[in-house]
């Protein structure tokens, strides 16, 4: 079935892109690990993330997504004040009451996420111990959780991994034979998937996270394992320790990197080739037709990408293989290779591939490479454009259904668009 | 700890960097983890600035806090000054930073730059974005300026120097301030009809060498007390500089600050006053339209609507005055989120007769506005969200802002034009005089029913029922509350959406007060009548 996926020139690359990354430290225009929040926090219907931070982290909430989502959020920060600091009060019993009012002002909510900070952290406030205590006294109607979403120790996305983390330990163990997908991903998406794994025969299908938190999957030794996004690498490695099996493939973006996806599910579940190719081939058709009519603006257009969402080797891959871009330089806040090595082998080595930043030796060499579209974060996005660059921010590739075969083309057409604007504007 | 869902301010790291973003020739290195880069966007995407605000962060991380988090700071404060070539360097510490005591600015300071090094040292967790603000431009002004004043006193400053016209300058306007860049432009027009010439306009587009010229001037308008009422107090006390008190937002207030300013450079404003009195009609009352639209017969139904007011110190205090005694609304609420500006807020509503609500968590905001029952929301674009979710019109009249409160037109809210401004931005919410009575009159018209929005607003898109008005619609019947009959219901559905609630409320209240166990029709005209319109 290998012969679904890569095709086999790209496997010449394994050896140069095992070769060392760029390993850059310095400055980072990167979010933390807070900003998952924003589409967990509508991913987990009954779930609540509570912040335990300053000021700061309740600004980022409501910045970072660019507009505020002002239907009552499933999100706060309780915000650390000089008080807390000054021992004045007790962090711990102030972090009680807070969770208490809140509890009671939203009684649909029955799993509670702390969420730790930058300033949690340094001040050591032991979260795990405050989850503990505050589960004695409000188990079984909702259950408390902690993870870390400080910028000290995550960069955007891993946020999520992070959080779908903590909810692996409460995963029941069980020994049915079944594919867990681990990863957010649009409802639309997930039910795309759903349609395509029952036409393909493979079940069951479980996912973390499902669409609430109480109704965690099971995991065990016949748990095969695969993964819709490429940032939960903790998360991964914490189901592999519960027993899972991991299934090596591409991310499911564009109608290449979705076959190969499907099709290592398929070898696992040992779908025979030819019924396997009647479900597959005609939404590969139909993904192929809807890229095609973006591949003039993007074809041979030289790309790079600015280190944000950790997305980025996956959607490189998409671009170039599928779209016949050249790439300049890929950067991505940390390197899994666990967790990308399969989209990482199908890089052609002429594409640098830069770990970590430091930004203002990125956009020297930005500058000096001039390439055709930058894929950056919103904080770059204007100035860059302000010196002449295309720019695509990367937040909407995370904010928008781009998995699958049914959102290849949209996927190229957010790639495309930029362009197109260019092309229309007369000012 | 407190429990926050939404923020009025930032922390005051980013009232720093507004200071920052807003000068030339000023560089910011920010001790800060990653992730506080977010603050970056506000002014790339609210803004639309077209450059990255000059701010280096160290973004230490976990792994570093063992010991060489100092170094790091160093190093990026050696690589801003050696890229960046800044003119001043401010030296400051996120919310984190200020955890971990590297002494950010002393140990800046130590490098022994060839330029002047601010250190910043704003309490994260006590204190607020404006706030943070203020100081940055205090420090920076005091770094750039004798501490004791070589000036002469004003008016010897002025005679040695006869043949030039009076000089002033304009501080505190900032990016992400409300309309700043506008109101810069309006206000030296009028100095400049006045006779007054502008000597710097800071922080907005000032270089420090600007800076170092401020004592050039005769006396300083304080145009946002919020940013500039420290330094600009700090110039009176060392340097003998007076200063303003007239924010001129409104007419009323524009011609009183015309007249202090006249006072302060010693002109005489009678040409610009002349025909700003109270009371004239016609277009030519004013130089401003408002004058004469708020008395034109059209406006008429703009009488006593009831208002409610919530905004930065400085913004609420004038939009409460040009409500009052510019539109003829009643202000049924005011308040304010920046607790600096509280005595200056408490002040003006004591004059209205209310108590004004201090506080920064908006969902007191929300609960204070819902129990009003206002007819306008005047606020930040937080009170637009409660206002969207109460079904209540609103305008935006000060920061927090988003990227719609940031027009590309000429829009200032300051000086005459200002007030052209205001008066179109705050009636365009509202229903139309004659469409209002229209809809009270033939309520049963199927299109024009009255959960229709006004027909000026949208394209007769179902924006009420889209709302959850239900909140004020349908109140869970409390025991022991009064209960409406089928018929006083119905007649309370012919009450246009937007006094509706209104209308419900007083009359409830009416029949609590007389122990009334059922709303009738008899109640309802009843509780019409007490109340008034």
């Amino acid at each position: 079935m290998n012969d679904l996926s890569a095709p086999p020139a790209a496997a010449l690359n394994r050896a140069t892109i095992a070769l060392k990354p760029l390993r850059e430290r310095g400055q980072r225009e990167v979010f933390c690990g807070l900003t998952s929040i924003i589409w967990l926090h509508r991913r987990l219907q009954d779930a609540f993330f509570l912040v335990v931070g300053s000021r700061t982290c309740a600004h980022l909430l409501q910045s970072a997504a660019g507009v505020m989502i002002f239907a009552e959020p499933r999100f706060a920060t309780a915000i650390l004040t000089d008080r807390d600091l000054a021992g004045m009060s007790d962090a711990n019993d102030e972090l009680d009451r807070i969770c208490t009012t809140l509890l009671e002002r939203r009684p649909e909510i029955t799993t509670l996420f702390l969420v730790g900070s930058c300033p949690s952290e340094v001040i050591k406030l032991d979260l795990a111990k405050a989850a503990e205590r505050l589960n004695t006294r409000v188990m079984p109607r909702v259950r408390v959780l902690n993870y870390s979403g400080s910028g000290i120790e995550t960069t955007f996305t891993q946020g999520e991994d992070l959080a779908l983390k903590s909810l692996t330990a409460f995963m029941p163990t069980t020994t049915e034979k079944q594919l867990l997908i681990l990863g957010c991903l649009p409802d639309v998406v997930e039910d795309q998937f759903k349609r395509i794994f029952a036409a393909l025969g493979i079940g069951p299908v479980t996912w973390l996270p499902a669409r609430t938190a109480r109704h965690l999957p099971g995991v065990g030794p016949n748990t095969q394992l695969l993964l819709a996004q490429p940032f939960n690498g903790e998360t991964t490695r914490a189901l592999i320790a519960r027993g899972a099996q991991l299934i090596e493939a591409p991310y499911p973006l564009g109608a290449t990197g979705s076959t190969a996806w499907f099709a290592a599910a398929a070898e696992a579940w040992g779908v025979e080739r030819a019924h396997f190719r009647s479900v597959i081939d005609p939404l590969v058709d139909r993904a192929r037709r809807s890229v095609s009519k973006y591949l003039p603006r993007l074809s041979a257009k030289r790309v790079t990408f600015l280190p944000d969402s950790q997305l980025e080797i996956p959607l490189a891959r998409f671009l170039h293989q599928e779209c016949g871009a050249e790439l300049v330089e890929v950067g991505t806040p940390y390197l899994d290779r666990q967790t990308c090595q399969s989209d990482l082998d199908q890089l052609p080595s002429t594409a640098l591939i830069s770990e970590g930043q430091h930004l203002d030796r990125q956009l020297d060499r930005l500058r000096a490479a001039k390439p055709d579209l930058v894929v950056c974060g919103l904080g770059l996005a204007n100035p860059l454009e302000s010196e002449g660059f295309v720019t695509k921010w990367s937040i909407e590739l995370l904010f928008s259904p781009i998995h699958g075969f049914d959102q290849a083309g949209d996927l190229a057409e957010l790639f495309a668009r930029p362009f197109d604007r260019r092309e229309r504007l007369k000012v | 700890m407190q429990l926050s869902l939404w923020t009025y301010e930032g922390p005051p790291h980013v009232g720093a960097m507004r200071i920052a973003t807003s000068m030339r020739g000023v560089h910011y290195v920010l001790h800060a983890p990653q992730g506080d880069t977010y603050a970056d966007l506000l002014f790339t995407m609210i803004e639309r600035r077209d450059q990255r605000p000059p701010v280096t962060y160290t973004t230490f991380q976990a792994r570093d806090l063992g010991g060489d988090t100092a170094e790091l700071l160093k190093t990026a404060v050696a690589e801003a000054f050696a890229r960046h070539q800044p003119e001043v360097l401010l030296v400051g510490e996120s919310c984190t930073a200020e955890l971990i005591q590297d002494q950010a600015g002393a140990l800046a300071a130590s490098m022994n730059l060839p330029i002047p090094v601010v250190p910043l040292e704003l309490p994260s967790y006590s204190k607020k974005e404006n706030w943070g603000a203020s100081e940055t431009f205090y420090h920076l002004v005091r770094a750039l300026l004798p501490a004791t004043s070589t000036r002469e006193p004003n008016a010897t400053h002025r005679a040695a120097q006869p043949v030039r016209r009076p000089r002033a300058n304009i501080l505190g306007p900032t990016l992400l301030g409300f309309r700043c860049r506008d109101d810069v432009t309006e206000i030296r027009r009028l100095l400049d009809r006045l006779g007054v010439d502008v000597n710097v306009v800071a922080p907005l587009d000032a270089t420090p060498a600007n800076i170092r010229t401020l004592l050039d001037a005769d006396f300083n308008i304080d145009l946002y007390p919020e940013i500039s009422r420290t330094t600009c107090s700090w110039l009176k006390r060392a340097h003998g500089m007076p200063m303003t008190s007239v924010v001129p937002i409104g007419i009323g207030a524009t011609r009183d600050f015309i007249e202090e300013v006249a006072l302060l450079a010693g002109l005489d404003a009678t040409a610009l006053l002349d025909r700003e009195q109270p009371g004239r009609s016609g277009m030519g009352a004013s130089a401003s339209r408002l004058a004469w639209y708020s008395r034109s017969v059209d406006s008429t139904y703009l009488t006593g609507k009831r208002v409610f007011i919530f905004a930065d110190g400085t913004h609420a205090v004038a939009a409460a005055r040009v409500a009052r005694e510019e539109l003829g609304f009643e202000v049924v609420g005011l308040g304010t989120y920046a607790r600096e500006m509280a005595r200056d807020v408490r002040d003006a509503a004591q004059k209205m007769g209310l108590e004004a609500l201090i506080s920064d968590d908006h969902l007191e905001v929300e609960d204070a506005i819902r129990a009003a029952a206002p007819d306008l929301v005047l606020g930040t674009q937080m009170e637009r969200h409660i206002a969207k979710r109460l079904g209540v019109p609103c305008a935006v009249i000060s920061s927090p802002i988003h990227v719609q409160d940031v027009p590309a037109r000429f829009s200032p809210v300051m000086g005459f034009e200002g007030a052209n401004v205001l008066f179109d931005s705050w009636i365009h919410p509202l229903m139309m005089g004659l469409e209002e009575h229209l809809l009270a009159m033939f309520r049963e018209d199927f299109e024009f029913h009255g959960d229709a929005t006004a027909s000026h607003l949208g394209h007769g898109r179902p924006v009420v029922a889209a709302e959850p008005v239900a909140v004020v619609e349908a109140p869970a019947p409390q025991p022991g509350e009064p209960v409406w009959n089928g018929e006083a219901e119905a007649e309370l559905k012919k009450i246009p959406f937007f006094v509706r609630g209104k209308a419900r409320r007083n009359t409830e209240a009416f029949a609590r007060e007389r122990g009334l166990a059922t709303i009738s029709l008899e109640t309802l005209y009843d509780a019409k009548a007490h109340f008034g319109r």
